[in-house]
């Protein structure tokens, strides 16, 4: 039994799920989460980081409404409204760059649009069709999308995966920015514990499948923090993993 | 060029062989032509290329209408698709001559009989073609339309319809070939107008001209229709992967 619902008041993401289990056709089952709770207050970043199949894409889909099959609740913020950005970018591949955006957010402003495209350096392709761009540039489309539709709650699968070093690092740059200045709830998916460090305000850990939250650590303000700040909080967060793999109750710093 | 060199061989080819056959079993090209000429002052030639081609056309429309939406359907649904899969191949199989023979049977040596037959052969093909389409929809793109709430029409226009065009295109094609085949036999068994009619007229007093003279230019008529229709519609609904390459050539 699930229930999908929206906050009243201020926009924060409220995740409780007790069990989620896929099931094969031989009739077993497999548990991809289990006992997971997370609560994001509006307006912030918070991070997921668990190692490479442990569900956090899984979680991601529960939170998009496109796998209700699980047992819990997930509270979305006010209204409701989506923006997503998949591990691939899923363009219409028919379609150019700037009706992608439009198709995707029927309602925004042409001159939103451009000044969007504008930002993510996007405007000298907007006529183009997807598979003439990049990984790189596909993304940001991807990402230009997502916040065209103003969303209440933004999603990010592993935005910065399978890039190379300097564009995941403008990328990243590009992301932190823009939610810093939306304040848009946004969580964040992936296995990059630094990554995680540099977008989120705070940090989800999760246990190897099935998945629980092991500790969530709050990542003090500026979100930029120096690099010996940023190597505690790694250490911390590993330290944090390394006590989950051994054991140790769920933990809040 | 080369596609007039060979036309031109054609030509030639049926030249050579009417002049060394009886000109009463396979007159030359001039004969054919003249008698063309005839009938298009005449007019006849018209009126029945005109009736025929309504008829093309009427069966084509309700093969594809009905042929896509039961194919997608059971593209889309399982249960569907067991359900209706057992008369899909029964259809499939069932001989065109058959189905056309029960349709005057059942329903007299009417219009509708004569539209109905060919739509039902043309059926089965449509769901065959149209059903692979709607498996082979991206998953992917669907989840990306349900987390930004494409309304229904928005999911029709701009994920459904791009991913089963070359689907349809294909079914259009091979669908359009049957289908005056098909109209033809329709009209010779049954019809008291229309090409298929006057070829049978043709058949029965062996004026082989005559015969020539309403085979020819339907075809060519078929062949107009490909070109100046299917194929440019084609080429429409595919410009976005001409688009890329053009644009990546130039860079």
């Amino acid at each position: 039994m699930n229930d999908t619902s929206r906050a009243g008041g201020a926009a924060s993401l409220d995740v409780s799920i007790a069990s989620k289990d896929y099931h094969s056709g031989s009739g077993s089952s497999l548990r991809a989460l289990e006992d997971l709770r997370l609560t994001l207050p509006a307006g912030q970043a918070g991070a997921v980081v668990g190692p490479s199949g442990c569900g956090k894409t899984t979680l991601l889909r529960l939170i998009a409404g496109l796998d209700k099959d699980y047992v819990g609740t997930i509270v979305l913020p006010e209204h409701g409204r989506l923006g997503m950005v998949f591990q691939e970018p899923r363009l219409l591949p028919w379609r150019s760059v700037i009706d992608n955006i439009r198709i995707a957010a029927p309602h925004a402003r042409e001159d939103d649009i451009a000044a969007l495209l504008d930002e993510l350096g996007l405007a000298e392709h907007a006529s183009h069709f997807p598979r003439e761009l990049s990984l790189g540039l596909a993304r940001r489309v991807a990402l230009a999308r997502a916040l065209a539709v103003k969303p209440d709650l933004l999603l990010l699968d592993e935005p910065l995966v399978s890039l190379d070093a300097a564009l995941a690092r403008d990328l990243r740059e590009m992301i932190a920015r823009l939610i810093d200045e939306r304040r848009i709830t946004t969580l964040i998916v992936t296995h990059d514990l630094r990554e995680a460090i540099a977008l989120g305000d705070r940090l989800f850990l999760l246990s190897a499948r099935p998945a629980c939250v092991v500790a969530t650590i709050d990542v003090p303000a500026p979100r930029r923090l120096q690099k010996d700040a940023a190597e505690a909080l790694e250490t911390q967060a590993r330290e944090a993993l390394a006590a989950a793999r051994a054991g140790a109750q769920p933990r809040h710093h | 060029m080369i596609r007039f060199i060979s036309l031109a061989a054609l030509l030639l080819l049926w030249q050579i062989g009417a002049s060394l056959s009886d000109p009463r079993r396979l007159p030359g090209p001039s004969a054919v032509f003249e008698k063309i000429y005839e009938e298009a002052v005449s007019g006849a030639l018209f009126s029945n290329l005109a009736i025929t081609l309504a008829r093309v056309i009427a069966a084509f429309a309700l093969a594809m209408s009905f042929g896509t939406a039961i194919g997608y359907v059971m593209g889309r649904n399982k249960l569907a698709d067991r359900l209706l899969d057992p008369w899909l191949i029964t259809l499939l199989n069932l001989p065109a001559l058959v189905v056309i023979v029960l349709a005057y049977v059942w329903a007299g040596l009417t219009e509708v009989a004569a539209i109905g037959a060919v739509a039902l052969n043309k059926l089965p093909n449509a769901i065959v073609v149209v059903r692979e389409g709607a498996r082979a929809l991206d998953p992917h793109l669907e989840d990306m339309a349900h987390v930004f709430r494409f309304s229904s029409a928005a999911r029709v226009k701009h994920l459904v319809l791009p991913q089963l065009a070359p689907y349809l295109a294909a079914a259009t094609r091979s669908g359009l070939s049957l289908v005056w085949k098909i109209v033809l036999v329709v009209e010779l068994l049954g019809r008291s107008n229309g090409v298929g009619f006057e070829i049978n007229m043709a058949f029965q007093l062996f004026d082989m001209k005559l015969l020539l003279a309403y085979a020819l230019p339907f075809v060519a008529l078929m062949l107009g229709v490909e070109t100046f229709l299917v194929q440019p519609l084609e080429r429409h609904v595919s410009r976005w992967r001409r688009g890329v390459s053009r644009r990546l050539d130039r860079v």
